[in-house]
């Protein structure tokens, strides 16, 4: 047995009305890769940030210990003195600053009174190798994909010379290159001495990197399982973390499509203003009623801006082509339109576009359709709170009440509010994109098995997804997207990952 | 055990109550010093007159905070709008009501012209409104040109700002006769009302399982404000009873803190302030938001001119200078957050009072209007850290 060079002892740290962590352990070998899962709001996040000094000693109880030394940070400065970089769920780069003032931001390289810009350069350029980021460091972080931006968020860590380094669901937003490419670099790491922490929801990934696997429930410790000793496989991970077996990740479902068709798009091409480009060109399909069609495509193909150029457009690009909801040619000017007309987007990104984070959990879910709850404009409160109640049931939020403040809840159940909002408008025609991103297999399992209800009650639904597997397993026919253009369209019955990584890379 | 649990209510409404803690402290100290003068009915009528103008530009200007702009050319606005009613009455023959009427309309479109360049055009709030800022104090002193100042004749007009609700008794009578009936009744109402609701509420809230306050502490909190209030109305029914100017605020309040909790208009307006991306793709309309409320903001423009004109009985080539100051301070104090999605506009109107106390006070104690900047400052600083410090340790 190696020494520890990390050990959290007895962590307890409520939130008014949660109890996040309750007398958990953790401890973490020199030099290995240890992955933390668990359930939504099992308190892995929270684990992290009283590690990394975003909760301050004194605001939780327990020890740390950092090679056999007590630490007591009161700050994230402090934590990352000693050694411990950490990386949000959320990702905390200025989209304005190029990639170089990115990475040494916090720790500007000064000469005299100034900045010393070509050490700056130079010291980036440095951290981008390491991560294996071709670029040029004085991009802008805002025209970088999410894959990208990534590894700059590890490469502004590595900049600070740390011990252990904490990834809090990193690879959530990638597509499987970009994935497989990042885990490549934490082994890289691995090999330079570094100890890395990885909170995923991404099983497969957990089992292909990690030395050892914690799995927290509830706020408390599970098991600690040794990957050397062939402790850890997906079964068994499923099982610690959900407390029973799922045997089929994806729930069956009997067939139901009609041959009505709810949505037809035609000749539809989306131009940009902003960026001077065509996004997408030339994007023909059709949504039949009762049908789940899925999106596939790598990460940047067009999938979430075609979503948004036809729910209304927001984002004011120009627009060429046609819709027609169920036979009947329809122009949104805003998303209102589109909802008016039967269509609910789900936003991938809940932060930016999803949700109103400092308002409640009851306000979010209703903020859509608040007019059904409305008499002459005025919102029925008793209504309100009862719809909340039932979808909180329905998806099982985990919240202490409906009077929470979004902004304190879990990543995942924040995603199950951003989902609730959209069924209660009771859509037609359901866009989710990546509507799984950072949600654990359990709650994944009730997504699906929602939207299989859903189908089955006549509604469609069109799935964005860069997961195959959720592709693959809940899709009834699948468009693939490349570069802006429908490269192919497959029945389910003739759709393997082969094929669809084939026409999504064409 | 009550006091435990009065520490712990006060510790977890700080942020809510602080503000009405400030505002008992600033009067009791004047108070004090003034040897009671301060607290007398005919001051705190006067107050309370002098703060009309500046709470009704506040209120607007809270939604404005809100929904993450700002609106620089109210003062001028006002001023100008103020100036237009004068005219009206003065030049064109226009009776008191058409010119108000003129005045609110006239506002409305300014403020829904600014609302254009922002929402429409994609020009920063900042911007659009100091160039409104500008064009407005021109148009002031082009309307008040010829005369510099423009006495308004007419008594109903000036009732607004001067004049007193009628009372239904009459003032002979032996029961209270130095007070005034209907104010009292009023506040009488406004007591029982407030409690009713209170009730209902709270009967709501238990119903579905939500957190109340304790029995003890619910009492002693509806014992206090139905106390505070009727001291209130006991002061402002020493003299004259309510003015005019009174009234119309309490109205504009009522009205503004209605749609702003109760209907899905204010909801929209608070999630296009917590976070505009999100509210747009849940189909509220961001552009029609901002229009809506800075159309609001004009129209209050143009009333604040006229409680403001009324009140001099006169139109002058500075009316509104700093207004918009005094109001976007109101709105800080009373709790607004500059980062957007966060204020209640009764917050604001208590800022409003808290700012204009000072005023008033230091006036009354012959301060030194240099004096008087630097104290007004400091106050705004502490009001602002004081609600920024409670709202960290809360969440
Ligand atoms: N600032 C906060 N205020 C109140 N409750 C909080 C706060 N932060 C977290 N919580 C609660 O603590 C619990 C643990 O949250 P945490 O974010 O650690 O979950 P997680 O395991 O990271 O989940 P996910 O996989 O969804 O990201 C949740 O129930 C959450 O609602
Ligand atoms: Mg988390």
């Amino acid at each position: 047995m190696i020494a520890p060079i990390l050990e959290m002892r007895n962590i307890t740290k409520t939130f008014p009305g949660v109890r996040a962590l309750s007398e958990v352990s953790f401890s973490v070998a020199k030099g290995e890769i240890h992955c933390l899962v668990g359930e939504n709001g099992a308190g892995k996040s929270t684990l992290m940030k009283v590690l990394s000094g975003v909760y301050p000693h004194g605001d939780y109880s327990g020890d740390i210990l950092l090679e056999a030394q007590s630490q007591k940070f009161r700050n994230i400065a402090d934590s990352e003195h000693a050694g411990i970089g950490i990386i949000y769920q959320e990702l905390a780069l200025v989209p304005d600053m190029t990639v170089y003032d990115n990475i040494l931001l916090g720790h500007e390289l000064k000469s005299g009174l100034t900045v010393n810009l070509n050490e700056t350069i130079k010291q980036a350029t440095e951290m981008l190798a390491k991560v294996r980021l071709q670029l040029n460091p004085s991009t802008k972080v805002r025209d970088l994909g999410v894959g990208k931006q990534q590894l700059v968020e590890i490469a502004k860590a590595l900049c600070r010379d740390i011990k252990i380094l904490i990834l809090d669901e990193p690879t959530a937003a990638l597509n499987e290159d970009d994935c497989d490419n990042l885990l490549d670099i934490l082994r890289g790491l691995k090999r330079d001495g570094v100890t890395s922490i990885m909170i995923s929801h991404k099983l497969k990934e957990v089992i292909h990197i990690a030395d050892t696997v914690t799995v927290l429930r509830d706020g408390q410790t599970v098991c600690t399982l040794d990957a050397s000793r062939g402790e850890v496989s997906e079964g068994v991970l499923i099982k610690h973390m959900v407390g029973r077996e799922i045997d089929d990740v994806f729930p069956k479902r009997k067939k139901k499509i009609s041959d009505e068709v709810v949505m037809q798009v035609r000749d539809w091409t989306v131009y940009s203003h902003g960026l001077g480009r065509t996004l997408l060109s030339d994007v023909n399909f059709d949504v039949h009623k009762g049908e789940i069609v899925g999106f596939a495509g790598l990460m940047g193909s067009g999938r979430t801006e075609l979503a948004h150029s036809l729910f209304g457009n927001p984002d004011g690009y120009r627009l060429n082509g046609e819709i027609k909801i169920e036979g009947k040619v329809s122009k949104f000017t805003e998303p209102r339109n589109a909802i008016d007309a039967g269509i609910a987007y789900a936003s991938e990104d809940r932060k930016k576009n999803g949700l109103i984070l400092i308002q409640d959990v009851k306000q979010n879910v209703t903020l859509a359709n608040l007019k059904a709850l409305a008499t002459r404009g005025v919102v029925d409160a008793n209504g309100e709170a009862k719809v909340a109640e039932e979808y909180r049931t329905a998806l099982s939020i985990k919240t202490p009440s409906i009077n929470q403040k979004v902004l304190n809840l879990s990543g995942g159940n924040q995603q199950k509010v951003s989902i609730a909002k959209w069924l209660f408008v009771k859509p037609k025609l359901l866009i989710l994109d990546e509507p799984t991103r950072g949600i654990d297999v359990g709650a994944k399992y009730e997504i699906y098995t929602l939207m299989n209800k859903l189908v089955d009650q006549g509604m469609s639904i069109i799935m964005i997804s860069s997961e195959l597997p959720e592709i693959l397993g809940m899709s009834d026919r699948i468009y693939i997207v490349s570069s802006g253009r429908i490269t192919g369209e497959l029945p389910i019955a003739e759709a393997t990952q082969e094929k669809i990584m084939q026409l999504a890379t064409s | 055990m009550i006091l435990k649990d009065f520490r712990a209510v006060i510790r977890n409404n700080i942020r809510e109550y602080g503000m009405y803690i400030a505002l008992v402290v600033i009067m009791g100290i004047f108070t004090i010093a003034t040897d009671g003068v301060f607290i007398s009915s005919r001051n705190i009528a006067n107050l309370l007159n002098q703060t009309g103008y500046i709470a009704v530009l506040a209120i607007g200007m809270t939604l404005v905070i809100v929904i993450r702009q700002i609106d620089l050319s109210v003062g001028f606005l006002s001023g100008f709008l103020g100036a237009l009613a004068a005219i009206a009455m003065t030049s064109w023959g226009f009776p008191a009501w058409a010119a108000i009427l003129a005045a609110l309309a006239m506002g409305t479109l300014a403020g829904l012209l600014t609302g254009f360049f922002v929402a429409q055009v994609g020009i920063p709030s900042f911007v659009a409104s100091l160039a409104g800022w500008l064009i407005y104090r021109g148009a002031l002193l082009l309307a008040t040109l010829k005369k510099g100042t423009i006495i308004v004749p007419d008594d109903a007009f000036n009732a607004i700002g001067n004049g007193y609700i009628p009372d239904i008794f009459p003032a002979e009578t032996s029961f209270l006769p130095e007070l005034h009936k209907l104010t009292l009744l009023l506040g009488l109402l406004a007591i029982v009302w407030f409690i009713f609701q209170s009730l209902r509420d709270r009967k709501n809230r238990v119903a579905y399982g939500f957190e109340v306050l304790p029995a003890d502490m619910f009492i002693l909190k509806l014992v206090f404000i139905s106390v505070i209030l009727s001291l209130i109305t006991w002061v402002v029914a020493g003299y004259n009873g309510m003015s005019w100017t009174l009234a119309i605020v309490l109205v504009v309040v009522l009205a503004y803190h209605f749609i702003t909790t109760k209907t899905v208009l204010g909801r929209h307006i608070y999630a296009v302030g917590g976070n505009p991306e999100a509210a747009e793709l849940s189909g509220v309309s961001v552009k029609k938001i901002t229009f809506w409320v800075f159309g609001s903001m004009g129209m209050l423009c143009g009333l604040s001119g006229i409680l403001f004109t009324s009140r001099l009985q006169s139109a002058t080539t500075t009316a509104g200078t700093l207004f918009e100051l005094d109001a976007i301070a109101a709105a800080y104090i009373g709790g607004v957050s500059a980062a957007g999605g966060i204020g209640k506009v009764t917050g604001s109107l208590m800022g409003a009072i808290v700012y204009m106390s000072l005023t008033s006070g230091m006036n009354l104690l012959g301060t030194d209007i240099s004096l008087q900047y630097i104290i007004r400052g400091a106050v705004l600083v502490a009001a602002v850290v004081f609600d920024v410090t409670t709202r960290k340790a809360k969440s």
